[in-house]
């Protein structure tokens, strides 16, 4: 531990070396960090005297804290550049070669570079929002509390580990530092939409939702850091010269894969999809075992807090019933108020929905809106209980008939979802990146296109035009 | 040791920058790894240092596995990368301490090793400046100091010489014969086919990817070139029309007063010769090797490769 320490730390003190001793760098963050409080100073005398004279208290209250978050993130944005050229710089100027032929481990090259990479911009946007401090100390304005100061500061942490993060997994990708200079947006544009709902959370006054924020930002900046771990090769460092998309050879590679080795599509059932089911055993587990859990948790909480929030007096629940029941008797006209086709399309936009959140998160967000789904089914089955109806008897003529079908689609697709994130997070010493991410997208549509898509057609006409009967039969007092 | 077994490289699945490399290089010898730009040297030291992960074969150096091994490899070995790779806001002193601190030397090994480096390569004046400051042959003499840092069993030198002045030469030269001498196994990748000829052991010629020609220069010259060329350069013009030649002479050239012949055993025959000259009157001068460089078989070898006729 002692020794990683030591060698994280060699590397990180070199850098530091070279970053102090580069005039561009220094003397333009130096001007940054020193003048850009006192504009930021100046600009919120201004929009305070502004608003005190047309009473925008509420915004007033809040202003202080958001010049602090943005004197905080100009700092990041600009030094952005030494962690999007840590590797790739490296490798253009030629000392990347004796560093890696060297006995330092990839972790603590890495490391080392993300420890400075991280540092650099955080003790400019310290030194900048204490001097903005300093002088609002001295204006005859609400000092901002201690607490949203401490989340402010906080919130600039998790957005310097975020972007440097992903600044070096870019430099580590790329081939050249004008490739990493123009894929610098993919992480800025990013961090500016966040910077955004969190000026929107600070307005309405939102602080704790800040927290899971926070914690959101620092999840993904671990799993981030997990993932340049997975994907740092010297060999690719090395080796790799031209960075431009061969669409063709991609398109031929995806195709290679979702196709396996199947000569006709009963083929392709037989071999590659129960192969591919075998490969995600794993990640259906543990989706399986999440579903479950959502399920029941949601159930639970429902049964057990609801009745303290809602007026669940014997009046209440009847009127609730009689309303229940009043809906119901359309139970007839669902075909046509809820066609089959629109069902089927919405359920395959939710899987699809279920795959992009997933891959701008490595899976976290996707679950979680899988979990909120699974979530929602107990939930209804804990309100039917609340309201009077059997739970069981509810699940198995409202839901299970056509939920076997698309309760497994969205399992599946969810899966394989998953299966995206943990490989990309998993060290792979033979595939590059995009191999990786190219390999696992063939797989997703493997599953999507030979399971879900099937198995949610099926659910929709079942749940347009089998359900509803089940339903009425199971509750003949409608 | 550095040892390797059919060790191959492709790249994207198509191309095969090595191609069954099998080498030995034993402790106190030198091998010269030749050829032109892309034919897979830099890919071997590459494999050699861990770097890259052959695709095929396997290859041990100071007796660990490139592929089992990488750090214990790495640690044993000093390299000389193709582009001298110094950071240019560090002074030579701080570099080769980096260096040091990097391969784990102790602070008082740093300093001694370090001062005896850069007084060895005449950088001592030079060590306080930063390294972007210094002339091509100074950067490369530093790149060389940092190989040697750690003073390590093995050595891939590439390019060991270039950008650098006669004197600088020399004292690099110099200073691997001496490395020689205390048993370190080194490669040496180099296009300058002299500075191969005086320092290598052995030579190795790759060809795309392929070890075309492995062995001592001699061995080389003999295989490519045929057995050694002698020359007899006589006072007056002499016909050696008239002479019996012994057997296992085969006459080249005659040119008047000169006389070229090859022989398969020069021990043995060349007194014969040489009695049958004088027997004959004729008024011999000298009697010597003609010089057949490593120029000729490199560049024979070369055009037999690509299959077209070589003119020394």
């Amino acid at each position: 531990m002692q020794r990683d320490l030591k060698a994280v730390w060699l590397v990180a003190r070199r850098e530091v070396i070279d970053q102090v001793r580069d005039w561009r760098i220094v003397v333009p963050m130096l001007l940054l960090v020193s003048l850009f409080p006192f504009i930021a100073d100046s600009t919120t005398r201004q929009a305070i005297g502004f608003m005190n004279r047309f009473g925008g208290g509420l915004i007033l209250d809040n202003l202080i804290p958001f010049v602090v978050l943005v004197i905080g993130f100009f700092p990041l944005a600009f030094t952005l550049v030494v962690a999007l050229e840590s590797f790739v710089g490296e490798k253009e100027r030629g000392t990347i070669e004796p560093l890696l032929s060297s006995p330092l481990e990839d972790k603590h090259l890495y490391l080392g570079k993300l420890l400075v990479g991280v540092t650099t911009p955080l003790l400019f946007s310290c030194g900048s929002i204490i001097i903005y401090l300093i002088l609002l100390a001295r204006r005859d304005v609400a000092f901002p509390n201690m607490y949203m100061l401490s989340l402010i500061l906080m919130l600039t942490f998790a957005h310097a580990i975020f972007m440097v993060s992903a600044a070096i997994i870019i430099s580590i990708q790329a081939t050249t530092i004008r490739a990493a200079s123009l894929l610098a947006s993919f992480v800025i544009v990013p961090v500016a939409f966040l910077l955004q709902a969190e000026t929107i959370l600070i307005f309405w006054g939102n602080e704790d939702i800040l927290w899971l924020v926070i914690i959101a930002v620092i999840l993904l900046s671990g799993l981030l850091v997990r993932l340049g771990l997975a994907h740092f090769h010297r060999e690719y460092l090395l080796g790799r010269e031209i960075d431009t998309i061969n669409f063709r050879m991609t398109g031929r590679k995806f195709f290679e894969r979702f196709k396996g080795s199947a000569k006709s599509i009963p083929d392709w059932y037989r071999h590659e999809i129960p192969q591919t089911l075998h490969e995600l055993r794993k990640p259906l587990t543990i989706v399986l075992v999440l579903a479950v859990f959502a399920g029941i948790a949601s159930y639970i909480w429902v049964v057990k807090y609801v009745p303290a929030h809602v007026d669940l007096t014997p009046e209440r629940v009847s009127t609730i019933r009689t309303f229940v029941a009043d809906n119901l008797t359309d139970l007839d006209e669902m075909s046509q108020r809820l066609p089959a086709p629109i069902l089927f399309l919405h359920n395959t936009r939710t899987t699809i929905a279920f795959l992009l959140l997933g891959l701008l998160s490595f899976s976290t967000l996707g679950l979680v809106l899988f979990m909120g789904n699974m979530g929602l089914v107990g939930g209804v089955m804990g309100a039917a209980r609340l309201i009077g109806y059997s739970p069981l008897i509810t699940f198995a003529a409202g839901v299970l008939p056509h939920g076997i079908f698309e309760l497994t689609a969205v399992i599946l697709a969810t899966a394989a979802m998953f299966d995206i994130g943990v490989k990309l997070v998993t060290p792979q010493t033979e595939k590059s990146l995009g191999e990786v991410l190219l390999i696992s997208l063939a797989d997703w549509f493997r599953v999507f296109i030979g399971l879900v898509l099937p198995l949610l057609a099926v659910a929709a006409l079942i749940e347009v035009y089998v359900t509803p009967q089940l339903i009425k039969l199971a509750f003949p007092y409608f | 040791m550095i040892e390797t077994n059919d060790l191959s490289k492709q790249f994207n699945n198509s191309f095969w920058a090595v191609d069954g490399v099998t080498l030995t290089v034993q402790p106190g010898q030198i091998l010269a790894l030749l050829g032109q730009n892309g034919a897979g040297k830099t890919t071997t030291v590459r494999m050699l240092t861990s770097l890259l992960t052959p695709t095929r074969g396997w290859a041990t150096v100071a007796g660990y596995d490139v592929v089992k091994h990488p750090q214990h490899v790495r640690t044993n070995v000093g390299v000389l990368t193709e582009q001298h790779g110094l950071y240019m806001r560090m002074s030579g002193e701080e570099y080769l301490d980096f260096f040091g601190r990097v391969y784990g030397l102790e602070p008082q090994a740093r300093k001694t090793r370090s001062a005896y480096l850069l007084e060895y390569f005449g950088l001592a004046e030079a060590a306080r400046r930063r390294s972007g400051e210094y002339s091509k042959g100074m950067k490369q003499k530093l790149a060389l100091a940092r190989s040697l840092m750690h003073d390590p069993p093995v050595l891939l030198l590439d390019e060991p010489t270039s950008a650098m002045d006669p004197e600088s030469a020399r004292l690099v030269r110099d200073e691997i014969i001496r490395l020689r001498s205390s048993q370190r196994t080194i490669i040496i990748c180099t296009h300058n086919l002299a500075e191969a000829e005086s320092l290598a052991d052995r030579i190795a010629i790759i060809y795309r990817g392929k070890i075309l020609l492995n062995g001592t220069l001699d061995e080389l010259k003999r295989e490519v070139l045929g057995p050694v060329e002698f020359e007899a350069i006589f006072a007056s013009e002499f016909d050696a029309g008239d002479l019996h030649l012994p057997p296992g002479v085969t006459l080249t050239s005659t040119n008047g007063t000169r006389l070229r012949f090859r022989v398969e055993t020069p021990q043995i025959t060349n007194p014969l010769l040489v009695k049958i000259f004088t027997s004959h009157n004729a008024p011999l001068v000298s009697l010597q090797e003609v010089p057949r460089r490593l120029e000729h078989v490199y560049l024979k070898t070369m055009a037999d490769a690509q299959g077209v006729s070589y003119a020394a």
